[in-house]
């Protein structure tokens, strides 16, 4: 078990599918072999991917970053892009804007900010359209 | 996705002969199957799987073998004789994640799992 803060930030490109989910993975490494309980690993993984998933398909660009204290795992995603107009509609579980090519790479349907979300203990949104999206996740560590 | 839960009754290799499967990565396939789905929308599988899901799927790409890593599925089934490619199956091979591949249709392979399941309890 780790003894201190741990900080570390990822870089994503927009439209770089092929690459499309690495930094996640990468994340979900990390965390295991920091010998982070495989539950919380799991759920942070999941909500980095989605994240990861969303940033590739709609912004130019963005960070991911990781931070682990003693008692939480808590991810930050800026992201500079298009932003999301609506907010509320956006978290509806099918409220989706994807192109039929994100759908047919199996994502797209509207489900993933409501999943990052159920995932969270805790979750903040923030967009700006034109300039980009910002989400904070954080998943308590149970003591 | 449909789950079918508790399942700890089929192996890999069974698994592989019901489905009349090919085995394109995987070297230990003595791994009990915890739980079955059936899907196309990756999604679905990131918000209702649980770990050590076997995945039946008919989409091909890099990113069904990401979500296998980040959701902890215990293997990957491409259905419809879909063939993944050299980098897909490469990542499979680094992450250490089992796939098979069979000709048989979603509809097909989930029924002969789900009678095989059913009958083992």
């Amino acid at each position: 078990m780790i003894q201190e803060a741990f900080e570390s930030t990822y870089h994503v490109l927009g439209r770089d599918f092929p690459n499309a989910g690495r930094v996640s993975t990468s994340i979900k490494d990390t965390l295991k072999r920091m010998g982070i309980h495989p539950l919380v690993v799991r759920r942070i993984a999941i909500v980095s991917y989605e994240a990861e998933m969303n940033l590739v398909m709609y912004a130019t660009r963005g960070k991911i970053s990781l931070r682990v204290s003693l008692d939480s795992v808590s991810i930050n995603v800026d992201d500079e892009g298009p932003g999301i107009p609506d907010v509320t509609l956006a978290m509806e579980e099918g409220y989706s804007t994807a192109t039929p090519e994100m759908r047919e790479m199996g994502f797209g349907a509207g489900m993933g900010l409501p999943n990052i979300r159920r995932n969270a203990d805790e979750f903040d949104i923030s967009s700006h359209v034109g300039r980009g999206t910002r989400l904070y996740i954080r998943v308590i560590q149970a003591a | 996705m449909a789950t079918v839960p508790k399942a700890a009754t089929l192996t890999l290799e069974e698994v592989r002969d019901i489905l009349e499967a090919e085995v394109l990565n995987g070297e230990d396939l003595s791994v009990n199957v915890d739980a079955f789905g059936a899907a196309d929308l990756l999604s679905d599988v990131l918000s209702t799987s649980r770990p050590g899901t076997l995945l039946l799927t008919g989409l091909v790409n890099l990113q069904v073998i990401r979500t296998a890593i980040v959701a902890d599925l215990c293997g990957v089934v491409f259905v419809r004789g879909k063939k993944p490619n050299a980098e897909i199956l490469s990542l499979a091979r680094e992450s250490k994640i089992p796939v098979l591949g069979t000709h048989l249709n979603m509809f097909e392979a989930a029924g002969r799992l789900y009678v095989a399941v059913s009958e083992s309890r």
